[in-house]
């Protein structure tokens, strides 16, 4: 089990031996300095660097790689030691990156001498650093932890070590890169973000052709400017770094996004809240575009009302010039805030590449490869993606719409008319087919999403009008019985859950939870309404009110596919269902609005490509998963 | 003005840069003066902090000492060719933009030990476009004169590396509950910052108005 760590996060370590595993981008220097019970360092020899490899009970790498090693046996540390802290460092010189900005995250996991991984941790969001305590070993009641520290300097290696009460920071700093430096020239770095065509893999630099074929290279060795980046390594000689694309011109390039790159106790979440932060991003990146945009053009208005106000300045030309002149600055603005809004856009964009891959089924659109590996899963997961939502602005970065599990408060598919009435070549028969359509996908999804035996779906399907649209879950057998059909059916359907709300909550008020008829379902409960209100009388009605209120905290949900105006003969009495329930659209819609600014994001709802055969296949894997359990 | 919403949703900033340096050089502004956003190295300030620190005052009564709680808040107005657009104080934390964060609402003030304890943060480059001013205030929700509150400090602090750059003292104020800090501006391509230092008087930046507007 493998705990992955977040920042300031610890975790015990069950032995005195462990391993550190390194890996990065790029070469880094790796070093471990020992702190006592103050934190502080007592002299420069409390700290294992490639000049001085070996401390008692630690040793580190002699040299900059992209990978290392660090063996750490805490028994074996000085008595005084209460600290270990596990630092890295970009090693300086030409062509060297001066900052982690736009490297990869590094990562680093503790193992056990077994090689089994006990905690890991990828040091994300730095960027104008060039050093850092990534993790700590530290003594806290005799027992040895591991805490992810991530701490950054901007000022490298001599800022850390004199933030550990080094005083000698500077010259050791110096010493540790010279090393470093010296190590380079003899060993070959490995050249991460370059083409190299002529020589792939780690071959030796000795081996590589000669740039022009000859055997002397004429050029001078330091002015490598003028070749083009993408031409074959030549640039590269012994004792250099080959330079990092977009560090030499001096302009920063945006941090590469990393998928999961938020807090959170696991992927999962991390990957949930930075969905989430995307989403604010977005939404705040727009409002701030709008608002420039408005306020470019009420300040146009205002000069020409102002030039025209002026009867002196209506003759003549002037009105032209000033004219042309507010709408030249009105454009200039536009231009701006547009340049500022494509950065941004261009920065999700690629957040959104490298997180949608990412993500668990649960999260994922259903074209997503991780619906064709599905297996039912052994948790219920903490989030459900209902949709995707976009912006006009950027109609094509698209944000998953989460809900967080168990659901608190119903869905409702309307398959009435859009209120923006924009419905267009979408007919009233084609929308509540569509309706129907998009019920099924939300259901077979939350079932997938559930392990196979924790959520049992029912069905009212009263006249039968949904058939088509159930015919995958019918088929696949995920549905335990026919839809309940007829009034008769609402009734029995309807009945039966209410009694389970029922008894479930007072067992849990009663604590007596042991105390249910056998002949209960224990499952969750998701049931799905079609056609309300046909076959609906008013008892059943008032039952659907109560399964929507009190339903969600003892685990029986409700999907209903309805049409508002269908339902009015009902009056005032249903405004409260309908208010408590989140209404979802079967075609692209925007009618919801987002926490921070409140724009109006279109939704569109998770439907799998059209012929593609996804979703049979997940439930067809849900009911195997099933009979293999016995259920 | 779009004060619509109490947001509870602190954002996590995510595009901001976090780590620290030891060094500390500091400016001591005096009222008027105007300071460059411009970093030593010549790359301008990217994100800064207007950090508000006070010591609730102590005054004798019958029993002896007594703390009287002090409520000083910090609020930052946007303001677009001198129209107010935007402003983040503790009813609306973050800008609609995300671009100026408020850290919450404290209502009693620290033991005077230097720390911030109201702080709005800045992100210099996600500033929309048209937001050509950003003015820091002061305001004593609670009335009492600044005259009543010790160690009280405005500073602005680049928020990339944690140096201070500008400090202003707040404490003898004198007869006034509110103060207009300092403004940040654009200058050319970066940001410059002005200390204004004008005594004012009113609950909530919207009392500040008419003081501020001059000052544009």
């Amino acid at each position: 089990m493998t705990a992955e760590l977040v920042r300031g996060q610890n975790h015990p370590l069950p032995g005195a031996r462990v391993e550190i595993r390194v890996s990065a981008g790029t070469p880094v220097v790796a070093g471990a300095t020992l702190n006592d019970a103050q934190g502080r360092m007592r002299d420069a020899g409390w700290i294992a660097h490639p000049a001085a490899p070996q401390l008692p009970g630690v040793e580190v790498s002699r040299q900059a790689a992209a990978v290392h090693h660090l063996a750490v046996d805490l028994d074996a540390l000085r008595e005084d030691v209460h600290r270990v802290n596990v630092l890295l460092a970009l090693p300086t010189g030409p062509g060297a990156p001066a900052d982690f900005a736009g490297l990869a995250a590094p990562f680093l996991a503790v193992t056990g001498l077994d090689g089994e991984q006990i905690a890991s941790y990828t040091v994300t969001g730095l960027s104008a650093e060039s050093a850092v305590v990534a993790l700590e070993l530290y003594l806290r009641q005799g027992t040895w932890k591991v805490r992810a520290v991530g701490q950054g300097y901007a000022g490298g290696l001599a800022a850390m070590l004199a933030d550990q009460g080094l005083a000698e920071a500077h010259t050791l700093a110096d010493t540790i890169n010279e090393t470093v430096a010296a190590g380079m020239a003899r060993s070959v770095a490995p050249a991460p973000d370059r083409p190299t065509r002529h020589a792939p893999g780690n071959r030796p630099e000795a081996e590589r052709p000669t740039p022009g074929g000859g055997p002397i290279d004429y050029r001078h060795p330091r002015r490598a400017a003028s070749t083009p980046p993408a031409a074959p390594s030549t640039a590269a000689r012994p004792g250099t770094v080959p330079p990092q694309g977009g560090a030499a011109d001096g302009s920063r390039p945006a941090a590469a996004p990393v998928a999961g790159d938020a807090p959170g106790w696991s992927m999962e979440e991390r990957l949930y809240n930075q969905v989430w932060g995307m989403f604010e991003d977005l939404a705040r990146s727009v409002a701030a575009y709008r608002s420039a945009v408005d306020f470019a053009d009420s300040r146009m208005e205002r000069e020409l009302d102002s030039v025209l106000d002026d009867p002196r300045a209506r003759v003549g030309s002037a009105v032209e010039t000033a004219r042309a002149e507010a709408q030249a600055r009105h454009s200039a603005l536009v231009e701006q805030a547009r340049a500022v809004l494509e950065r941004d856009m261009a920065q999700l964009e690629a957040e959104s590449e490298v997180v949608e891959p990412a993500l668990p089924p649960a999260l994922a659109r259903w074209d997503n490869p991780v619906w064709q590996a599905y297996e039912p899963p052994a948790e219920p997961p903490m989030a459900l993606r209902v949709g995707d939502l976009s912006i006009p602005e950027r109609a094509g970065l698209r944000i998953p719409m989460l809900v967080r599990l168990p659901l608190e408060r119903g869905l409702w598919i309307d398959s009435g008319r859009l209120r923006g009435g924009e419905a267009g070549p979408v007919d009233g028969d084609e929308l509540r087919r569509l309706a129907q359509l998009t019920a099924t996908a939300l259901a077979a999804r939350i079932v997938a999403v559930h392990p196979a035996d924790e959520l049992t779906l029912q069905v009212i399907d009263p006249a039968g009008s949904a058939a088509g649209a159930l015919l995958p879950l019918v088929e696949s057998g995920v549905l335990p019985e026919a839809p309940a059909a007829g009034a008769s059916g609402v009734a029995r359907t309807l009945e039966r859950l209410t009694r389970r709300v029922d008894l479930v909550q007072m067992a849990v008020r009663n604590q007596a939870t042991d105390a249910l008829p056998p002949d209960l379902d224990l499952a969750d409960q998701l049931l799905i309404v079609h056609d309300f209100p046909h076959g609906f009388d008013d008892r059943a009605v008032n039952q659907l009110r109560y399964l929507a209120d009190e339903g969600p905290s003892v685990g029986v949900g409700l999907l209903m596919v309805a049409d508002r105006e269908e339902a009015r003969g009902y009056g005032p009495v249903l405004d409260p269902l309908w208010r408590s329930l989140l209404r979802l659209t079967p075609v692209p819609d925007d009618h919801l609005a987002d926490p921070w600014v409140g724009h109006a994001w279109t939704y569109e709802p998770p439907l799998a490509p059209s012929g593609s055969q996804v979703v049979p296949q997940v439930l067809r894997r849900v009911v195997a998963a099933r009979h293999s359990s016995g259920g | 003005m779009p004060l619509r919403r109490v947001l509870c949703l602190v954002a996590v900033g995510r595009w901001r840069p976090r780590f620290r340096e030891g060094t500390h050089v500091s400016v001591n502004l005096s009222k008027g003066q105007g300071i460059s956003l411009q970093k030593s190295d010549g790359a301008t300030l990217t994100a800064v902090r207007m950090g508000l620190g006070w010591q609730a005052a102590q005054r004798r009564g019958l029993f002896g000492k007594r703390t009287k709680e002090i409520d000083l808040d910090a609020s930052a107005v946007l303001f677009a060719d001198k129209q107010p657009v935007d402003v983040v104080f503790f009813r609306h934390l973050v800008s609609d933009d995300g671009s100026v964060k408020h850290t919450g609402d404290n209502l009693v003030g620290g033991a005077g030990q230097g720390g911030d304890d109201e702080a709005i943060l800045v992100d210099l480059q996600r500033v929309p476009v048209h937001i050509d001013q950003i003015v820091f205030t002061v305001n004593s929700f609670t009335g009492q004169t600044f005259a009543e509150v010790e160690n009280a400090f405005c500073r602005l602090v680049d928020e990339t590396n944690g140096q201070e750059m500008a400090r202003y003292t707040l404490t003898g104020g004198g007869q006034y509950t509110a103060q207009i800090m300092a403004k940040v501006h654009r200058q050319g391509s970066g940001w410059q910052m002005t200390a204004l230092g004008e005594p004012a008087n009113g609950r909530t930046f919207q009392d500040l108005m008419p003081t501020i507007l001059p000052k544009l």
